[in-house]
């Protein structure tokens, strides 16, 4: 499996990672070849072999709906990188709300 | 050329838990910024969530009620995204292994039955909230975050705005009959995004789809999915291509706006998150769920018709809501006259409720207090006619009948002797409609028994006072 250079651009994008060309090469080498190393899984016969959704053999870890006092908002803020009265503050984002 | 809407809807229905889905933050609604939030849901390095069990009870009753197949096994997974609302940077939720699929509501929409589709039933967090306008930068609230979700996503077989609204109606009740959820769309705690396309009639394929946001009533859904299947129309009528974008519905201008161009569609990563184990609804946790499974508006609409005796249109507006029916049941269980309770509930009660913009739920008349005024009217302390007036008072003030009545001296005058003094003063006083009605003029009674009434303002009993005019001056 062949790894290209926009799919490593466009991942690094949406890491919001920025990288130079240089860099943009030497990644795609370097995760290629992980892939690659993975890829060897495929060789593996695993017909009728269920695909592993967690590594830990447990199931429904879950607590009860009981609400806990919250950690207070001094300590909350405490290392944020800048605040404006109970808010956290942040570069102004322009575009109107996403909503996922 | 006739066009053919196709729509899907997206409903995100915040769950009544009163802690967050994966930590125990309240998820009380008024709190100051940032005063519901602990290293869990503000996404922490070395914090490890822990599922709402009551979420997933929630959830499992939401896909009983809409005839969901429950996934014996379903897992959470990261949704990957960089906004400042979403501090993890992913929002878990879930992909591949939904709680709940498959399932149905069927709705009435223009006279006939409609049976909506549910393609999948899921839980996931909230975001947070921004706020842009206070300072300079953005400001970020985190009390919502990571309050449990349930997305409903319907297959795309709603075909106007008519049935949206029915499909949305008959789910918000549904949701609040089963107690999962408040559901007011004012409050946000439903949300509902529609994805809307046209496509000629007869056509097979899908048109291209537009998603529309900020919806935030029954109104505003049917204005704004009528709007955009105009202007889809209109685009294609002009020759314009429809892009897959989302629209944000504007209530100042009444119209639709481009938010984002979806073009460049988003690529999420999803992948399972390593910090939750997968969930399993066993059989028998299934079977105790739906044991516990509350009445639902359709059946209890039956069941008001057969065991209250119920016009049809009662049965319906009574279900309508969950805390109207339970109104209405608790009023029935004192007074034993459903229809009675019924009328004052269908044109006193929620006449005042639409007048004051109120919701059962905020309304000050208890069901014992409307059961009280209506025995006293049943007694004849006082009049119908004085009945709704106090029934008025009772709603702006939430005291009890009796009381308003003894305060306003509002009580009937039952007392023969008084009546008939003031019957014999109205005849000395009006010797014309008196002969009139002698003569055999029936109509004259009305202007004799107006003039008592006005002479004890308002309060004498009128059947007794036209029985006592009649006696007076028939047997002279």
């Amino acid at each position: 499996m062949k790894l290209t250079r926009e799919e490593v651009r466009e991942v690094a994008y949406l890491s919001r990672i920025e990288m130079t060309d240089d860099e943009l090469d030497r990644m795609t080498g370097q995760l290629g070849a992980i892939l690659d190393y993975a890829d060897m899984l495929n060789e593996l016969d695993l017909e009728g072999v269920e695909p592993t959704s967690h590594v830990i053999p447990m199931k429904n870890v879950m607590r009860e709906d009981v609400v806990k006092e919250s950690c207070g908002v001094e300590k909350a803020l405490m290392n944020a990188p800048d605040r404006f009265g109970d808010f956290f503050r942040v570069p102004k984002v322009i575009d109107e709300g996403e909503g996922h | 050329m006739k066009y053919e809407p196709v729509i899907g809807i997206e409903v995100h229905a915040q769950l009544k838990t009163e802690s967050k889905l994966f930590c125990g933050c309240s998820t009380g609604f008024a709190a100051a910024p940032n005063h519901h939030v602990c290293p869990v849901c503000l996404g922490l390095p070395g914090t490890l969530p822990v599922l709402n069990r009551k979420a997933i009870e929630y959830v499992v009753r939401t896909c009983i009620a809409l005839e969901c197949e429950v996934s014996p096994a379903s897992r959470f997974a990261r949704k990957n995204y960089y906004y400042p609302d979403l501090p993890k940077a992913y929002q878990i939720s879930q992909y591949e292994l939904p709680i709940g699929r498959n399932g149905k509501l069927t709705v009435r929409a223009g006279g006939k039955e409609k049976t909506i589709r549910i393609h999948r039933i899921h839980l996931e967090e909230d975001a947070g909230k921004l706020v842009h306008d206070a300072s300079g930068g953005s400001c970020v609230d985190y009390n919502r975050t990571g309050i449990p979700l349930m997305e409903i996503v319907t297959e795309a077989d709603v075909r106007s705005s008519e049935e949206a609204v029915a499909y949305l109606t008959s789910l918000r009740s549904i949701l609040q009959y089963i107690g999962v959820c408040g559901a007011n769309m004012e409050k946000g705690e439903m949300r509902c995004e529609p994805n809307i396309s046209v496509r000629p009639v007869g056509a097979e394929e899908f048109g291209t789809k537009t998603e529309m946001k900020n919806l935030n009533s029954f109104r505003a859904v049917r204005l704004g999915v009528d709007f955009e299947i105009e202007r889809q129309i209109d685009a294609i009528e002009n020759g314009e291509r429809i892009v897959q974008e989302t629209m944000r519905w504007d209530e100042a201008t009444q119209t639709t706006q481009t938010m984002r161009s979806k073009e460049r569609a988003h690529d999420y990563r999803y992948f399972p998150d390593p910090d939750l184990v997968p969930v399993e609804v066993s059989a028998s946790v299934l079977e105790l769920i739906r044991a516990k499974a509350p009445e639902l508006p359709e059946p209890r609409r039956v069941r008001f018709i057969s065991q209250y005796g119920l016009p049809e249109y009662d049965a319906e507006v009574l279900t309508g809501s969950k805390a109207m029916a339970d109104f209405f049941e608790r009023a029935a269980a004192i007074h034993n006259d459903p229809k009675a309770v019924s009328n004052w509930i269908m044109t006193e009660l929620m006449g005042c409720l639409n007048e004051s913009g109120k919701t059962i739920d905020e309304c000050a008349v208890t069901a014992e207090d409307l059961t009280a005024l209506l025995e006293l009217m049943g007694k004849g302390v006082i009049s119908a006619r004085m009945g709704k007036d106090v029934f008025k008072d009772m709603f702006a003030t939430g005291r009890p009948p009796a009381e308003i009545i003894k305060d306003k001296g509002l009580e009937q005058l039952n007392d023969e002797t008084a009546i008939s003094d003031a019957v014999e003063k109205v005849i000395a006083d009006n010797p014309g409609p008196a002969a009139d009605f002698r003569a055999g003029k029936k109509q004259a009674a009305g202007f004799l028994v107006g003039q008592v009434m006005r002479q004890t303002g308002g309060k004498a009993n009128p059947k007794i006072v036209g029985r006592i005019i009649e006696e007076k001056l028939l047997s002279e």
